[in-house]
């Protein structure tokens, strides 16, 4: 039996849609007990009380102070969803929180109402049975983490970001900031002023982490600001997978997750890099990811955008080593007042580079998709190749989708191909499905199931399964 | 066969599309254990009964009525029918991305039939109609019609049907396209669906299929209606003498009466 046949039998959650809510499941919080909590708002003295918490050197409070000053001074986007974005009231978040002392090794050490909270989830589960490593955050830091022993003994580093910074600071400070400086948008200048915990990847030459390794991130307390920070470094011809997930608990009013994550393929080297976005509806997920890929390195951004209330992200590639080759491969779906601005932006900065972009969204109830790409090719690099393709499935009349590509080519030796298209769940393809004894939710939610599933193979089973689930749930009473 | 129950009883139907009649008063009985075929020229209105029998949703019913096993069934959804023991063989089967046939068929057997079969004895039992009707294992890990040759399609219908094993099996035009081979076997398939309880109605604009599936009864189908019907010999008549003859006959009939 090929495995894409056994995934299928898996992937294929026979529940009734009669015995389930339409409901955020991850929707539940628990009660604040926090070690320290911020004021709400942002100073100078939070951030440099964040630092000195940390425990910091100074270098890395100077990198802070000198991003707040650059967060302070930048106009927000004029482009996007404006309208959402200036709903933003940066003066309401609360910066910092600290759940607990330190990041555990063992559940068992973790706080009870936290350890509650991930059983809930399903993490320790899913590291028994297919993960390599985890980390765990809640609020701003790592509550837990752990690493198989084996990759361990072959030298992977995979810690929290602020671990990694104390035990490693000479990789970190070389790698930080490389790939997405400070100044480089509003929100990579607030994280950087901000950032707590995230993950610190560091694979040694020629070392394959062949089973993923995961972070979840989970926002707990209402307003809070989650602004972790990512490096991931793959030295010359190793491998690793990275997952990530989040979720939050459903509030009434909002709250701001900001991460920074940089991704170091050195020549030779594959990263993976896996995002499924589930946040509650009350969650702005502005993200800035950025990788750099360098001679015959290969990376891949897997971005799954199924949450949130407006999602602005747009995994970016630089392909700057001759043969270099990066994928984006995404997908959005917009519920009622959700907008998903998402993209990919690949940077052809060397001869014979390739870039594949698969974008597919899926809007209903009046939510709305946007995929905003850039292809830009610098003169020289000859041989370029490029595929840009972009689904959009519309759900029911009052849903939008919208395509924003730029195309920027200072090569004439190139091959550029775009592809876009929108289209309607088709009435002959719901009578089809209905014939054949599916209801009208059913027939739908095996309609978009298909049309996702150029992202769903690329999934570890585990997680394909669940978006099934997730997809077959938002499906609901959609259509009608 | 007298003292069986109908399974379909259509009685003065009339159909709307967009406010186009195009159904106007349809008259026919299957009992079950029977086969009748449908005969009649592209836009006679034949796949447009098809379709409301199935309740595609553009097909409106204004007036008469459409029973099965008694019940009324002309304000119910396509899967209810489809519970109920009704299926259609498309004309054009429209494609599934992303849906392997695999996944499909377990899910709509399973919708059907009521029940979750176990992975196991299904498998069993597709794989046993597969060799019957030539279906290569390749198949199952493809998408739903997509990048199917016509043949492909027509397979893949009859497939179905012979898994869903319906009381009522409408075929609409399930010969066209198909070369003398996969007629053959296509035809063999629609054989094997024959029992005491089921009944099939063949929906088709060629005598040619009928060399291999013998109907009990032929009706001609003519601007929304039939016209005439008669015994196998009927669709015989029709190939060696055109519609025109039919025509003719039934507009003689209506002047000699």
């Amino acid at each position: 039996m090929s495995r894409a046949e056994t995934k299928e039998d898996q992937a294929t959650p026979d529940l009734s849609l009669n015995e389930i809510g339409n409901d955020y499941k991850y929707g539940f919080h628990d009660e604040e007990d926090y070690i320290f909590k911020s004021g709400r708002g942002l100073t100078r003295e939070i951030v440099e009380k964040i630092s000195a918490m940390k425990k910091e050197p100074q270098w890395m409070l100077d990198f802070r102070l000198k991003a707040l000053d650059i967060f302070m001074k930048k106009p927000m986007p004029t482009w996007g969803n404006c309208q959402m974005l200036n709903d933003i009231d940066f003066q309401n978040i609360f910066y910092y929180i600290k759940p607990s002392m330190k990041g555990e090794k063992n559940w068992e050490d973790v706080p009870d109402n936290i350890k509650n909270t991930f059983d809930r989830l399903g993490i320790p589960e899913a590291e028994r049975k297919f993960l390599a490593g985890v980390t765990a955050q809640y609020e701003s830091e790592v509550v837990y983490h752990s690493i198989r022993e084996d990759l361990e003994a072959q030298g992977v580093i995979f810690l929290d970001m602020d671990s990694g910074l104390r035990e490693h600071e000479a990789i970190v400070r070389e790698h930080f900031a490389t790939v997405i400086p400070a100044a480089d948008n509003k929100f990579s200048a607030l994280n950087s002023a901000v950032w707590s915990g995230g993950s610190f990847i560091w694979v040694p030459p020629g070392v394959k982490v062949e089973i993923p390794l995961q972070a979840y991130f989970r926002i707990n307390a209402e307003n809070m600001g989650q602004f972790e920070r990512t490096l991931i470094i793959a030295e010359p011809g190793s491998f690793v997978h990275y997952i990530e997930g989040c979720t939050a608990p459903v509030y009434s009013s909002d709250s701001l997750h900001s991460a920074v994550v940089e991704l170091i393929a050195k020549p030779g080297a594959h990263i993976r890099y896996t995002t499924i976005q589930n946040w509650s509806r009350n969650v702005y997920n502005l993200v800035t990811k950025r990788a750099v890929a360098h001679e015959d390195a290969k990376v891949e951004w897997v971005d799954g955008n199924l949450g949130s209330k407006l999602t602005m992200k747009y995994p970016a590639i630089y392909l700057m080593g001759p043969r270099a080759h990066g994928e984006v491969l995404s997908i959005a779906f917009a519920g009622e007042d959700q907008h998903q601005d998402a993209g990919a932006k690949i940077i052809h900065g060397a001869p014979d580079t390739t870039s594949i972009i698969v974008s597919k969204s899926i809007s209903k109830n009046g939510g709305r998709t946007s995929y905003r790409g850039l292809i830009k090719v610098y003169p020289n690099a000859k041989n370029v190749k490029s595929s840009v393709k972009c689904d959009a499935l519309l759900l029911d009349e009052k849903s939008r989708s919208d395509t924003y590509p730029t195309m920027e080519i200072d090569e004439k030796e190139v091959s550029i191909e775009h592809e876009a298209t929108v289209s309607k769940v088709g009435e002959e393809q719901l009578f089809y499905l209905m014939s054949r004894g599916l209801t009208q939710d059913e027939a739908t939610a095996m309609i978009v199931n298909g049309f996702f599933e150029p992202f769903t193979k690329e999934l570890p089973l585990e997680y394909a399964v669940e978006l099934n689930r997730l997809i077959q749930l938002e499906m609901e009473g959609s259509v009608g | 066969m007298t003292a069986q129950k109908p399974i379909l009883e259509i009685v003065d139907l009339h159909v709307n599309v967009e406010d186009k009649e195009i159904l106007k008063g349809v008259n026919l009985t299957i009992k079950a254990g029977e086969i009748h075929a449908i005969m009649g020229r592209n836009g006679s209105g034949k796949s447009t009964l098809s379709y409301t029998v199935m309740g595609h949703p553009r097909y409106k019913v204004t007036s008469g009525k459409m029973l099965y096993k008694g019940e009324e069934i002309s304000q119910m959804s396509p899967d209810e029918r489809a519970k109920l023991g009704i299926a259609l063989a498309f004309q054009y089967p429209v494609a599934i991305p992303g849906v392997s046939v695999s996944n499909f068929l377990r899910k709509t057997t399973n919708a059907c039939r009521g029940r979750e079969i176990p992975v196991k004895e299904f498998r069993q039992e597709l794989k046993a109609l597969m060799a019957k009707l030539g279906v290569k294992d390749e198949f199952l890990s493809r998408y739903v019609n997509d990048g199917f040759s016509g043949g492909e399609k027509k397979r893949l219908e009859i497939l179905q049907l012979s898994l869903l094993k319906p009381s009522l099996a409408v075929l609409d035009e399930t010969d066209s396209g198909l070369d003398i081979d996969a007629l053959k076997t296509v035809s063999e398939g629609v054989n094997a669906m024959v029992s005491p309880e089921t009944a099939i109605l063949l929906i088709t604009h060629y005598q040619r299929m009928l060399d291999y599936v013998q109907p009990d009864f032929v009706h001609v189908f003519q601007d929304g209606k039939i016209i005439t019907s008669g015994g196998k010999e009927l669709a015989l008549e029709l190939e060696s003498r055109g519609y025109e003859w039919v025509q003719d006959t039934t507009v003689n009939q209506a002047v000699s009466v």
